[in-house]
């Protein structure tokens, strides 16, 4: 297949056969990761930048795991590391790693826009790891891969993005891509975790839980940031966690196949409630798997189509 | 009545919808007369304008200048040849430069690197501060500001949260006659945006500003000058409810006059969402760029005279500030080059009226805050400029003559070109 992009900035930029073929690059490379040696050398030679100037964990860890099973050479770059503390601009970070002739940077900034930013000064592929609170391309990719490995043709199911709303690149791209998809998007948060022109989103908006789980096919709960307290837009976490947060009563009111999502890390007992963490609905560690298996789809989409060009 | 000594003669320059030739005595305009086909100039200068249309020189009430403090950014030299550049007689300069122009030196100091660097130059008026260092605690000295040159008082770019405060401020600023212009704003919902909040603001995952921010100022210090029976200049306002609140003020008698700047009668937020300049941070600027339907109403409330005139709000940034993640920009867009291009450009596509355009950067400046200006009639000061209307030039650092080069337009085309400028009669540019 020819990838058309040179950077994966958003899901906005992809057609929903183009998410299709993710799909099934992602679950070729899903094999892998099920055998006994889970290297290939598809990417042998080649080097990704994992430049993470916020905090990360899994997302980190994930595109590292992916990039070594495709035995492409990572390196990891965080702000502390970087000369970003040392007040060297975003610009000439960049351009400093590009110089050394990476194949690929894959970005987590807490800036909007800041992928873009670099993608616009780089030759090289640039993969948007999270951007403030703009774009999560590859966590809704690999939202929607779990989804479509659980069901499926996604058309017509109703997924329920709860918590967090305004706040959320995760939900900012799922809500995109999801409508692509065919997904009736419902969303449920308080008002003061919205944001303020959700009607003008292709979703459907609740304040009641009770109201927007009715009958859905997934919840997808969102980290509740601690500091939203601090910001004076909850009064505190318990009122918050007895009135937004996922519970088997609200289950019991979704579809009897429900399942439950989170892109972690999970605050238990905040936004969704300990034992729906635990239980067979659970997709969540479903989610990280995969998760590596797109990131790798991702990484051999993006860092071989230079060479294709050129054959 | 003895014939003056005609020192300058413009020759067959395009005013007014004719070809005339402009006589000029004294640094005065002595007499127009349709294009003469015999003709002596005598001992007077000729400076020969065929193809060039002729305007008056225009205020610029709202310019940053940087100087003291941030000569990086712009200095008075550069901000002052970018406006003789840009057709601007006299600027109107913030006083949030470092130090704060809340002392008589830093206010002369202003005039004197003006003076020093130009001394036929573009007139600078200070804009002294209304509070010290601009913090929203104390009066600022405004009676030795006023001595020392300040022609008005503001805390533009940190408005005065205490409305207490700035209700005594403006009783204060008016026992010297000057005007207060606010920068209007609420201190807590408008904190650290760069964007209008809205559908684009919302998608682009940016922490917004939303219009009743600005309106809600714009009400309180309609209020209290309406209370006080004061005057207030409202500075650079960009959203339709606040033009419904000036508009309804002004109708009740209270005397309120507001500007509005180039940039909100031409983009939107829709720019900052645009593949092409998607996050630009030279479209970050506080008031953000808002939605159609306030570009709409700026223009019509110009058109109306709601909004009494434009001015830049002029905010120079070196490039390495500017070319850095949206969020930790500064605000500004770099006005002074572009701002008679883009508003000429309206009158020619018949969005603005030539009566509004000559109203808004010139007649209604001068007499809101006491400048002279000129209507081209005997006697007036002969501060005009000469352009080409024709030429189209590209918006860029080669073209520019503040060193502030941040800009949306920048790459952008524009018509219409200052060739010459003039000031009481002599050739600045």
């Amino acid at each position: 297949m020819k990838w058309l992009h040179k950077d994966l900035l958003d899901v906005t930029q992809l057609s929903k056969s183009e998410a299709m073929s993710l799909f099934d690059t992602a679950a070729h490379f899903q094999e892998i990761n099920q055998r006994p040696v889970k290297k290939v050398p598809t990417l042998k030679g080649r080097s990704v930048v994992l430049f993470f100037a916020e905090p990360s964990t899994r997302t980190k860890v994930s595109f590292d795991v992916a990039a070594k099973r495709l035995s492409a050479d990572s390196f990891s770059l965080s702000k502390s590391m970087s000369s970003l503390t040392k007040g060297e601009t975003l610009k000439d970070t960049v351009l400093t790693l590009q110089a050394m002739a990476p194949d690929c940077i894959v970005l987590r900034h807490w800036s909007s826009g800041a992928s873009k930013f670099i993608a616009d000064r780089l030759d090289c592929a640039v993969i948007n790891a999270g951007d403030g609170r703009h774009a999560h391309p590859t966590q809704a990719l690999l939202d929607s891969f779990t989804m479509f490995q659980e069901w499926g043709d996604l058309t017509g199911k109703t997924v329920l993005i709860l918590g967090d709303i305004k706040h959320s690149r995760v939900a900012r791209s799922n809500v995109i891509l999801l409508n692509k998809l065919g997904v009736n998007v419902r969303m449920c948060a308080p008002r003061t975790l919205l944001p303020h022109t959700v009607r003008s989103w292709p979703c459907e908006v609740y304040s009641d839980l009770s109201e927007a789980v009715k009958g859905v096919n997934a919840v997808m709960c969102l980290r509740l940031q601690l500091e939203r307290q601090k910001d004076g837009l909850l009064p505190n976490l318990r009122e918050y966690a007895q009135t937004f947060g996922l519970s088997q009563r609200h289950i019991d009111l979704a579809d009897k196949d429900v399942r439950i999502m989170h892109p972690g890390p999970m605050n238990r007992g905040v936004e969704i409630s300990s034992d729906l963490a635990d239980s067979a609905q659970s997709l969540v560690l479903d989610q990280v798997a995969n998760g590596v298996s797109m990131r790798m789809a991702l990484l051999f989409l993006y860092m071989t189509r230079k060479g294709m060009e050129e054959e | 009545m003895a014939k003056k000594k005609v020192d300058l003669i413009v020759r067959r320059a395009f005013l007014k919808g004719r070809e005339v030739d402009v006589h000029i005595a004294n640094g005065e305009i002595a007499e127009i007369r349709d294009t003469e086909t015999e003709f002596d100039p005598g001992k007077a200068e000729v400076q020969d304008a065929y193809g060039l249309t002729m305007l008056p020189s225009m205020i610029d009430v709202h310019v940053h200048l940087r100087e003291p403090g941030f000569e990086y950014k712009e200095d008075v030299q550069s901000g002052l040849a970018a406006a003789a550049w840009g057709g601007f007689g006299a600027v109107m300069c913030m006083a949030n430069t470092k130090p704060v122009n809340d002392v008589a030196t830093t206010t002369e100091l202003m005039l004197e690197k003006a003076r020093a660097h130009w001394p036929d130059g573009p007139r600078l008026y200070p804009v002294g501060a209304l509070t010290k260092g601009l913090k929203g605690e104390e009066l600022a000295p405004m009676a030795e500001l006023a001595r020392a040159g300040c022609e008005a008082f503001s805390n533009d770019g940190l408005p005065v949260k205490n409305t207490d405060l700035f209700r005594r401020a403006m009783e204060y600023a008016s026992d010297w006659g000057k005007p207060v212009i606010d920068h209007c704003e609420d201190p807590y919902m408008a904190v650290g945006a760069g964007i209008n909040e809205g559908e684009v603001g919302d998608r682009l995952g940016l922490n917004g500003q939303p219009d009743v921010a600005e309106a809600l100022q714009v009400a309180r210090d309609i209020l209290l000058a309406e209370y006080l029976d004061m005057h207030i200049h409202l500075a650079h306002i960009s959203c339709r409810k606040s033009v419904d609140l000036i508009r309804f003020a002004k109708a009740r008698g209270v005397r309120v006059t507001a500007e509005t700047a180039p940039h909100y009668l031409i983009l939107t937020d829709d720019y900052l969402e645009a593949p092409e300049t998607q996050y630009s941070s030279y479209a970050k600027v506080n008031p953000p760029l808002r939605k159609e339907d306030d570009r709409l109403a700026m223009i019509e409330a110009l058109e109306d005279g709601t909004i009494d005139i434009l001015a830049t709000d002029h905010a120079p940034h070196a490039e390495h500030e500017k070319e850095v993640e949206f969020d930790i920009a500064p605000c500004g867009i770099s006005g002074l080059d572009t701002a008679f291009a883009v508003t000429w450009g309206l009158v020619r596509d018949g969005v603005l009226s030539e009566e509004t355009f000559n109203r808004a950067w010139v007649t209604k400046p001068a007499e809101i805050f006491g400048f002279e200006y000129n209507q081209f009639n005997e006697g007036d000061p002969a501060d005009f400029f000469l352009f080409d209307p024709e030429e189209d030039w590209v918006v860029g650092p080669d073209t520019m003559h503040s060193k502030g080069k941040n800009t949306p337009l920048r790459g952008g085309t524009l018509k219409g070109r200052v060739k010459t400028h003039f000031l009481r009669g002599k050739k600045i540019v």
